[in-house]
């Protein structure tokens, strides 16, 4: 089946997230879309899908103009989707996910999941997908559930198959059985349109690939492209996958973590006596899939775990067991995971998220009593020094975009007197301009001898600022190697492969 | 690794408490009681009421010797949860055992109807099951329902004065549901389409329906209450058969159409909510509202529905107030009643069954009290009053397993707004 | 904070809730012409319905004037002052119902939403009449030490709510609906024994507080207007301080804005829960004490009445903030000392009063359909009253 889009607009107030887009994907093939963060790939996707609708432009499968306004006209037509958040309910089971809003009754409108077990159990053999329809989705590894959204997708006979950024949650070795998955399906016909923006997932599979940048498709390439050619194309300007790398001092201990251990409140561990150390002028960075304990590892440097076993000291002095808010001012800035729901205040103005840490503190405060126009003069030094673009420092921290915001935190943290870096996915969902901003400035905080600890699931990421990798797989650190590592040998420590 | 799961802690902690109940119990009513005092249980069996049988024990041997029955239950659930068996039936023995042994101590020298103990206990939990039940709808369907009280007292007001104006239950019953509706319709609206904080805007239904019917009850159905506000009531009915089951025949089925309405709704719903097309759709948009979108069900449409149905279950629970009890209306006359049951919900989990249980017990609770009020026993009876809300924050607290919400329960669906 | 050094036109705010206040009370007046018998007389003629309808909506509308602002006809000779009477029950209601509005809107400022202003309320009368009666203390000691009493009690109910949500993740409305009626449950418990019950009473009331412990009189002794209204006034002041000149506040605004950002800034949210829940029951409590000390003096199991649920409405029609609860609770006091009066002088019972401030607060909490009624555009409505679910 085909797929053709002619003249996609979509804009959200002044924002056009679509600008008139074309594209046309062709029976039996793989279609990748490639584009940054915020490009419009998943808006697209969307109004394709029925979930948004466009401002204007058609949409026609087979050639006939069809008029998709709710998911369900999307999926009588042929088309399915495998969402970046998994549309599954986590309390319902396999069967239970794959027959909502297709259910089959018998006597007495009593649910029959019967037939659905049936053809679940025949695409999972198929494909050797390993699914039992009677699991509990909230039970099942990331990787099958997203198995389970493709078996829903060719159960209701998805002719076209729409994958927005399916890797993102998979390790390496899931990724390679994703993308032979993906092989299989297009043999059997059916077409795929792949959103991403990994450049060597794009290669490897892809028939053709669409490139969208700021709303607006930018170009078409070959997957024979070069990846330096693709990224070029997907920023708008030559850009080095890898910022320069100085000479720097490393210097003695100053993060040492000995036997750490995580539990979850049910007493589970999520990370077992987990040991390492950062030096001075160093970055440490912590690799993994996500969901390997990593999350945990960071929260747990500044006590923001409930429940940790074993030592942390920060140049000798143990952390493990003091607040927060003493773990902070011990000298640790702590960059978190999620901006929005643990780094800012969104409500409160970029002036307060500035100074939540030191609110009762000289110079804003003294003794109980608030500073209110200190607060303000304080904030537009800190927007000096860090560029932050904006319009007054009493506007709320909403009005800012990603990368401003991510300045603000860093801003923040940074304010304090600082002797490790502790930076969580300091990168996720931001433009390239910013991420090249935080990279350098990071690079910075560590040629100024101070440790930094980089958590990120991002390979890239990892061998362009690491000294040193360590690689965490369910709960445990694996292996800890030095910077000069490939991509491939971190790949398969990042699926739990010692040895290889 | 020895890992249990978190409701499998749970469990075993609340065994743990109910063990420790039971000891307790048998020690403080049994071993601890003064000597030499009987206490009599009066049975109706199956004939009418008048033939009641007497069971005479001394008080102290009751006690122990349900104390006893409590501490083996516990035991028996105990090895059961080990093997991994369920433990309900075991569990019930306990509980019943620690409260006969509390009655033996607390009614010592005294005589307890026991048949009317517990016909009085199910009536008293009637309107707090059909509220627990809009409750039920209404949340798993992701619409937080504080407004009960307010569904609850429109049904009650409605059809005592339309049972009033036209002489008939009939006309009364038939209109409560449509009351309560009335009420949840403006909680759907408000909340679904407005997206309107729920808990406040249910808080403020209530003080609307409370101000309405204080303000009408004053104006006319006072100075006209011969036309206004002199409705008849039903009349209970014999259910052939059933009725004559020793023990729970007269309690359970000589009842009005109400309670009998009860049974329906309450099965009804415990049906669909699980087995049917009707009840998976509900779940998933109380769960996981993006997804049930994302596979073509109609999530805002769907929740306005069950809001609706919800203030007619609540609705006619209200009915229970006036047709169904005194007839005429009185004012503010549900007096928190639909609070007990969004309590009921909530320390039943979001279930049916757990709500009726939990609606049962408080309904037990609260006619024990009236019962040990009129034979006079050591314990006062406001703190017997305060038993349904204490045990609530206890169960919120966590103290016997974490109480959850479904997770979209109180949170407005748009689309493209996901988490 | 720095809104309030700016100059940001103030009756832009006001307009909102004004036009919400003036569409209840036309709601009102509907509920009143249409419960009317004779005004029902008249339905098959327009005019004369029209004009009955005119006639008892008036009537109503000016006793609820007559009864809370200024009423000619209680002037005497002697005292011709005596006509502003209504203005000082209007403050006497007003004053603890500020207090309590105080309570919720702090802790609505902390992500909490405080139902139980009610039994810490109940607390504090308990505590200050207990004082109040039970004690022989030297004149003012007496007053400040059954204040204290009052505020210490809420506090410490208040608190509970606050210890249990930061411990357990208990919720805070399920938690305070419960606690509310231990605490009336409790209060009619302690009505019944000796220590409490009036000597030679079996109805359930309590001793009159003494002399001693009475909030002063402000304007003699034929007015009950007492210092209960500036302690509520102070109150205000102190919560305004609080919000947005105090670390503390900043505190209890970063945590009900964010509390996970909060968290991860060093912000002790345990503490915070728990210290604003204690704040928000000690000015409960103080409601209950300026209500017996000031002019119930009695304890009945029906001394809370609905100031705590009044409160809620409060703080809802004042948004929050402490100005706008000053205004706010003398309106709805005024409603309430104006209901009494016209439940006496005209047909309309003082009930209609509930049904208008529940309409105020549905219509401030759904500004869109007020834009819609009066076809505005231009007024900026904030979500302070965004939903949050049971699990948030």
């Amino acid at each position: 089946m085909s797929l053709e889009l002619r003249g996609i607009t979509k804009t959200f107030g002044a924002l056009v997230a679509n600008d008139s887009i074309d594209l046309r994907v062709e029976t039996g093939e793989i279609h990748a879309i490639l584009g940054e963060n915020g490009a419009g790939k998943s808006t697209l996707m969307n109004i394709v899908y029925g979930l948004v609708a466009p401002d204007s432009g058609e949409i026609l499968v087979d050639e006939v103009l069809k008029k998709i306004s709710e998911p369900s006209d999307a999926l009588a037509s042929g088309i399915g989707m495998v969402h970046q958040h998994f549309m599954l309910v986590p309390v319902f089971t396999v069967a239970e996910n794959i027959v909502l809003g297709h259910e089959k009754t018998g006597f007495a409108g009593r649910l029959d999941l019967n037939e659905a077990r049936e053809r679940i159990k025949k695409v999972s053999d198929q494909f050797n997908f390993n699914v039992n329809p009677d699991d509990l989705i909230e039970g099942l590894p990331v990787g099958v559930q997203q198995r389970v959204e493709i078996i829903r997708a060719l159960i209701y006979d998805a002719k076209v198959l729409i994958l927005d950024e399916p890797t993102a949650v998979l390790t390496p070795q899931e990724t390679n059985d994703l993308l032979k998955i993906m092989q299989e399906l297009k043999a059997q016909g059916t077409s795929i349109i792949f959103i991403t923006h990994k450049l060597r997932e794009v290669k490897a599979v892809a028939d053709r690939i669409t490139i969208i940048r700021r709303g607006k498709v930018v170009g078409n390439a070959s997957p024979d492209a070069s990846q330096n050619e693709l990224a070029s194309l997907m920023v708008g300007r030559e850009v080095e996958l890898a910022p320069e790398r100085g000479a720097h001092e490393i210097g003695s201990d100053v993060l040492v973590v000995s036997d750490l251990s995580i539990l979850d409140i049910t007493g589970r561990a999520l990370v077992s006596k987990v040991n390492f150390s950062v030096k001075a002028g160093e970055v440490l960075a912590i690799a993994g899939v996500q969901g390997n304990g990593q999350s945990e590892v960071a929260r747990a440097m500044v006590n923001l775990e409930p429940l940790v076993q074993g030592s942390i000291t920060l140049d000798g002095e143990e952390i493990v067991g003091k607040s927060v808010r003493e773990s902070l001012h011990a000298g640790i800035a702590f960059v978190p995971e999620s901006r929005e729901l643990d780094g800012l205040i969104g409500s409160m103005s970029i002036a307060e998220n500035l100074m939540l840490d030191l609110h009762d503190l000289p110079p804003y405060a003294r003794g109980v009593q608030l500073f209110p126009a200190i607060v303000l003069s304080q904030a537009e030094r800190q927007r000096e020094e860090f560029d932050i673009r904006l319009q007054s420092v009493s506007d709320p921290i909403s009005s800012l975009s990603g990368g401003n915001k991510q300045k603000v935190v860093l801003a923040r943290e940074l304010s304090r007197p600082v002797k490790l870096l502790v930076a969580s996915q300091p990168t996720r969902g931001l433009d390239v301009g910013s991420i090249e901003f935080v990279h350098k400035r990071i690079l910075e905080e560590r040629d100024s001898g101070r440790a930094v600890l980089l958590f990120s699931t991002e390979l890239d990421e990892v061998l362009a600022l690491a000294d040193r990798i360590a690689v965490m797989y369910r709960g445990e650190i694996l292996s800890i190697v030095p910077a000069g590592v490939s991509a491939q040998e971190l790949g398969l420590l990042m699926a739990g492969v010692v040895n290889a | 690794m020895n890992s249990l799961s978190a409701a499998e802690r749970r469990r075993r902690r609340s065994l743990y408490i109910m063990a420790v109940l039971a000891v307790l119990s048998t020690l403080v009513f049994g071993l601890l009681q003064k000597r030499g005092q009987v206490v009599t249980y009066g049975f109706v069996l199956d004939k009418e009421w008048v033939l009641i049988q007497q069971w005479v024990i001394n008080s102290r041997t009751a006690a122990l010797l349900f104390g006893l029955i409590a501490i083996a239950a516990s035991t028996v659930a105990f090895l059961q949860f080990r093997a991994g068996k369920t433990i309900g039936i075991a569990s019930a023995f306990g509980a019943a055992g620690i409260m006969m042994s509390f009655l033996s101590w607390a009614a010592a020298g005294k005589f307890i109807p026991f048949t009317g103990l517990l016909q009085g206990a199910l009536l008293l939990s009637v309107p707090l099951i059909f509220g627990s039940m809009a409750g039920v709808l209404s949340e798993r369907s992701g619409v937080v329902n504080i407004a009960i009280e307010g569904q609850l007292l429109a049904g009650a007001f409605v059809s005592g004065v339309v049972a009033s104006l036209t002489h008939s239950t009939f006309w009364g019953l038939v209109v409560a549901p449509f009351a309560g509706c009335l009420i949840s319709t403006l909680l759907a609206i408000f909340a679904i389409n407005f997206a309107i904080d729920q808990i406040i805007l249910g808080f403020v239904l209530n003080v609307l329906v409370y101000g309405l019917t204080d303000f009408l009850y004053k104006k006319l159905l006072i100075p006209y209450q011969a036309t206004w506000n002199s409705g008849p009531t039903l009349a209970a009915i014999k259910i052939p058969v059933l009725w004559k089951i020793p023990l729970i025949g007269p309690i359970l089925f000589d009842q009005s159409i109400i309670v009998y309405l009860m049974y329906g709704v309450v099965f009804l719903i415990s049906f669909s909510l699980f087995k049917t097309k009707w009840g998976l759709r509900t779940r998933a948009v109380g769960e996981h509202p993006t997804a049930a979108d994302s596979v073509g069900i109609k999530v805002n449409r769907l929740r306005f529905m069950n809001v609706m149905i919800a203030g007619m279950v609540a609705g006619l629970g209200g009915a229970y107030f006036t047709v169904g009890g005194v007839g005429a209306f009185n004012k503010e006359m549900t007096a928190g009643k639909g609070f007990i049951a969004l309590a009921a919900l909530i320390f039943g989990r979001w279930t049916p069954w757990g709500a009726v249980s939990a609606a049962l017990l408080f309904g037990f609770a609260d006619n024990l009290q009236s019962v040990l009020g009129i034979i006079g026993t050591p314990i006062p009876s406001e703190f017997m009053l305060m038993v349904p809300y204490l045990v609530t924050v206890v169960a919120v607290t966590g103290f016997v397993g974490r109480v959850r919400a479904p997770a979209a329960d109180g949170t407005p669906y748009k689309r493209g707004e996901s988490h | 904070m720095h809104k309030l050094l700016s100059k940001r036109p103030s009756l832009r705010a006001l307009t909102l809730p004004g036009l919400a206040f003036l569409l209840a009370m036309f709601f009102g007046a509907l509920l009143i012409a249409f419960s009317d018998s004779t005004v029902l007389k008249h339905i098959g003629h327009p005019l004369a319905f029209l004009k009955a309808a005119g006639v008892a909506v008036w009537q109503s509308y000016l006793a609820l004037f007559e009864g809370s602002v200024y009423n000619p006809s209680l002037a005497t000779p002697h005292d011709a002052l005596l006509s502003w009477y209504p203005l000082s029950e209007t403050l006497v209601t007003a004053a603890p119902l500020m207090l309590a509005g105080l309570s919720v809107a702090l802790a609505f400022r902390a992500g909490l939403f405080n139902i139980g202003a009610q039994g810490q309320f109940i607390f504090g009368s308990i505590a200050a009449s207990y004082v109040g009666f039970h004690f022989h203390l030297p004149l003012g000691v007496h007053l400040i030490a059954a204040v204290l009493a009052a505020v210490v009690a809420g506090a410490l109910w208040g608190g509970l709510v606050g210890l249990l949500k930061a411990r357990t993740g208990a919720h805070e409305v399920i938690v305070t609906i419960m606690l509310n009626y231990v605490a009336l449950y409790f209060l009619m418990w302690l009505l019944g024994t000796t220590r409490f019950l009036r000597p030679g009473r079996r109805d359930p009331i309590s001793p009159d507080v003494l002399t001693s412990a009475r909030m002063p009189l402000l304007a003699g002794s034929n007015y009950r207007v007492n210092l209960g209204i500036f302690v509520a006034l102070a109150a205000a002041t102190f919560v305004w301080w609080l919000l947005t000149r105090s670390t503390w506040g900043f505190r209890f605004r970063a945590v009900g804005a964010n509390s996970a950002a909060a968290k991860t800034a060093g912000i002790s949210v345990p503490f915070v829960m728990t210290s604003v829940m204690a704040i928000s029951g000690a000015l409960a409590g103080l409601g209950g004490a300026v209500h017996v000390l000031g002019s119930d003096f009695s304890l009945t199991s029906g001394t809370a009445g609905n100031f705590g649920f009044d409160a809620i409405t409060v703080a809802l029609l004042g948004r929050a903030k402490p100005m706008g609860v000053v205004f706010a609770s003398i309106l709805f006091g005024a409603l309430r000392a104006g209901g009494g009066t016209m439940q006496a002088n005209t047909s309309t019972p003082i009930d209609i009063v509930l049904v208008i401030q529940a309409l105020v607060v549905l219509f401030i909490a759904a500004p869109s359909v007020v834009k819609w009624v009066f076809r505005l555009k231009n007024v900026k409505t904030t979500g302070e009253l965004a939903a949050k679910g049971w699990n948030g």
